[in-house]
């Protein structure tokens, strides 16, 4: 059971060439950190896996749980299990957190099932209350008006209510101070289970002091090009990503 | 209720219809023998016999309106509609007596509901003629009319005629003499001074016979201080030739008096919806048109409030949605004619595929209105690149004491959007729903209850159509 990627290649739809036969495999019950420089291909890998329509595969596969995801439809790969807190959390004029999360929680369940309305409401009270998210913004349309930080929050209440099994966190540390990294931290711990994985994709050292990973990733040109323990954390802490320009030399 | 169910109540394209049998048909086209035919079957007295010959005359030589009308306006063959078709039956109170036929058909539209929470003078209009009309008792006491418009001429002629083709003139434009000349059922209300009605007064009406035209007519005079919610709503049945709605709809608001004129318009897709509504508002009236247009293949309706006394207000919320192959001309006109007067337009319209949305919108401030105000705005949501959206506002001040302010949008429901939403789980035609509703959802809650319900609904089906 494992999040499965082998030799994928990706592109921009007609432009150019972004994710380059990166393979890698998450186990469940693991959480693995990808690190990597800007324009290494970190976003577009958890785009691609998503199925975001401004991308498209060129060759290699991607398997959650044996389940060809690139055969899925976006909305069928999220129910099948795959969860991404985006980098830039998308509003939605209008529309309010609770009616959002709750056709969100209806579409997983069978046909003919109409959702607990009351449990519904019950669980989103809870998830708000671990994350100090203001009761309130129930009724606020969904990202509309949020401060940087209350987007990245508000995505982890949804993945707190949706209980992925494999969930992405796409730079959430961003845009986050202190305090707030503290608690989306604390909410995305809670969630650790050995029914649950998680790829983390940031730039700091200072999430993954908070989120632990088993397994840290080095991101180049659209390839993996480390794989290791938290060690390449504190090394890249240390030097940065220059060390990369070796491995390329010593490709060469 | 389940999607099943929902699509037979409340068929989006309304394609469905029931046997007719109709006892008085005045055949194609309109001419004089035409009208003595509508006449003799109303059983009309000769001034209004008259009247409808006065207004053809001038229907027959009004041009086409022209400066503005889509080219599919020139489809209308006016020698290829009936004009009049009736099932001869006598407006009924109860609803014991209303025809099977008819019952079958609200069952489908999901009227005995509605039915059931509003008894309060359901008048459901059934083909041209007023098939079923209940007053409650208390509405009779309470001294309120509300009867169709024959009735309202022949047995209410002192409190009617005086307003009767006054906030609408035959000659206000071509299709104005049109209605004049052939109206037929319709509602005609009058609210007594003071009395406010808590249950809103509603009808229900649809076509039901092929090429035919219903020009229904509908005239409200709320008296001073008194107030009242009207709703129609409608649903049609799918014919191949054109079918032409034209009514007209005048509203007399007297000093301090509030109407509010709810319309769900759902014609068939061959349909031409061609409605003029006109609101009257005296000394610190108010009058508010709430208006959500989704079907018919070309509509044309902009409402209008003529403010006329001092501190009079007017409101426009406007809804519209056009799909491929259909017309969406909507607006308001707002004609500020005495001091101190306000008014406020949101029209917000979404156009797929290839539908086609247009806002037409006008405010005058005449030369002697001072202290007036006007709110526009008018947001446009595209569904994808092919739909077409066009603004046409007019603004026209004669005085320099008022203040006016228009906005407006035209969005796309974007690609990151629909992205964002389905990663939550949520299915392509899910998310364009929601999306829509969003976009709609500040004014579809100005709808009574159990209009925004359906309206939602109506959006839900239309996308998950749009999308397949």
């Amino acid at each position: 059971m494992s999040l499965l990627i082998k030799n994928l290649s990706a592109r921009v739809k007609d432009g150019a060439t972004i994710l380059n036969n990166l393979s890698l495999e998450i186990p469940k019950g693991e959480v693995h950190a990808l690190m990597g420089p800007n324009g290494s291909g970190k976003s577009t890998l958890s785009k691609v896996l998503c199925g975001h329509p401004d991308y498209e595969v060129i060759s290699g596969s991607a398997h959650l749980d044996g389940q060809d995801i690139f055969a899925m439809a976006v909305d069928e790969r999220s129910r099948a299990g795959l969860f991404l807190a985006f980098q830039y959390p998308i509003e939605i004029p209008g529309v309010s957190m609770a009616n959002f999360m709750r056709a969100a929680m209806q579409s997983r369940l069978p046909e003919g099932e109409e959702l607990d309305v009351i449990g519904f409401y019950k669980q989103l009270r809870g998830c708000m209350k671990e994350l100090k998210i203001d009761p309130k913004f129930t009724a606020r349309a969904v990202n509309e008006g949020f401060s940087g930080g209350e987007k990245k929050r508000n995505d982890i209440l949804q993945m707190k209510m949706i209980e992925p099994s494999y969930a992405i966190l796409d730079e959430t540390d961003s845009g986050l101070d202190v305090d707030a990294l503290r608690i989306v931290s604390e909410g995305v711990n809670a969630m650790r289970a050995p029914f649950r994985s998680f790829l983390v994709i940031t730039h700091y050292k200072r999430l993954l002091d908070y989120i632990r990973p088993d397994v840290v990733h080095i991101l180049s040109k659209g390839s993996i090009v480390r794989t290791g323990g938290y060690e390449l954390v504190n090394h890249i802490e240390e030097h940065g990503f220059d060390f990369l320009e070796d491995i390329d030399s010593s490709e060469a | 209720m389940t999607r099943d169910e929902a699509t037979f109540t409340i068929d989006s394209r309304g394609e469905f219809s029931f046997p007719e049998n109709h006892k008085y048909d005045a055949g194609y086209g309109l001419t004089e023998s035409t009208i003595d035919y509508i006449s003799d079957a109303k059983g009309e007295p000769d001034w209004l016999r008259q009247f409808r010959k006065d207004a053809l005359r001038k229907f027959n030589e009004m041009p086409m309106p022209e400066h503005w009308a889509p080219e599919s306006l020139k489809n209308l063959d006016f020698d290829k509609i009936r004009y009049y078709l009736a099932h001869g039956n006598a407006p009924t109170r109860n609803w014991e007596d209303v025809p099977d036929e008819v019952k079958r058909t609200f069952e489908r539209l999901g009227v005995p509901e509605q039915e059931r929470a509003f008894l309060a003078g359901v008048d459901a209009q059934y083909d041209s003629e007023t098939a079923y009309s209940n007053m409650q008792e208390e509405l009779t006491k309470q001294g309120v009319i509300f009867v169709n418009a024959n009735e309202g001429l022949m047995q209410h002629e002192e409190i009617f005629r005086p307003w009767f083709g006054k906030v609408i003139p035959v000659g206000d434009n071509k299709f104005s003499a049109l209605n004049h000349a052939a109206f037929s059922g319709g509602s005609f209300i009058y609210i007594p001074k003071g009395v406010k009605l808590k249950q809103p007064l509603q009808a229900y009406f649809r076509i039901n016979s092929e090429s035919m035209g219903q020009f229904e007519r509908t005239l409200i005079i709320a008296d001073e201080g008194s107030e009242l919610m009207y709703m129609e709503g409608c649903t049609a049945p799918k014919f191949d030739t054109a079918t032409l709605h034209s009514g007209v709809v005048e509203l007399v608001a007297l000093k301090g008096a509030k109407i509010q004129y709810v319309t769900v318009q759902n014609w068939a897709t061959n349909v031409y919806n061609l409605v003029i509504q006109r609101g009257l508002a005296m000394e610190d009236a108010e009058i508010r048109w709430i208006d959500c247009n989704i079907g018919a293949a070309l509509t044309m309706k902009y409402p209008a409030v003529v403010l006329q006394g001092r501190g009079a207000r007017g409101e426009v919320l406007s809804i519209s949605i056009a799909h491929e192959g259909q017309h969406q001309d909507t607006g308001a006109r707002m004609i500020h004619a005495a001091p101190d007067t306000s008014s406020n337009i949101i029209a917000k319209s979404i156009s797929i595929g290839q539908g086609r949305g247009s806002y037409r919108g006008e405010v005058i401030i005449g030369k002697n209105a001072t202290g007036c105000k006007n709110n526009t705005e008018c947001d446009a949501l595209l569904i994808n690149a092919e739909s077409r959206t066009d603004t046409y506002p007019a603004i026209n001040i004669k005085g320099n004491s008022s203040s006016v302010q228009h906005e407006a949008s035209v969005s796309q429901v974007d690609e990151e959007m629909l992205f964002y939403m389905q990663q939550r789980g949520l299915t392509r035609a899910q998310a364009m729903s929601l999306a829509v509703n969003g976009f709609v959802n500040e004014l579809i809650n100005e709808f009574p209850m159990e209009y925004s319900v359906e309206l939602r609904r109506l959006i839900d089906l239309e996308m998950e159509d749009s999308i397949g």
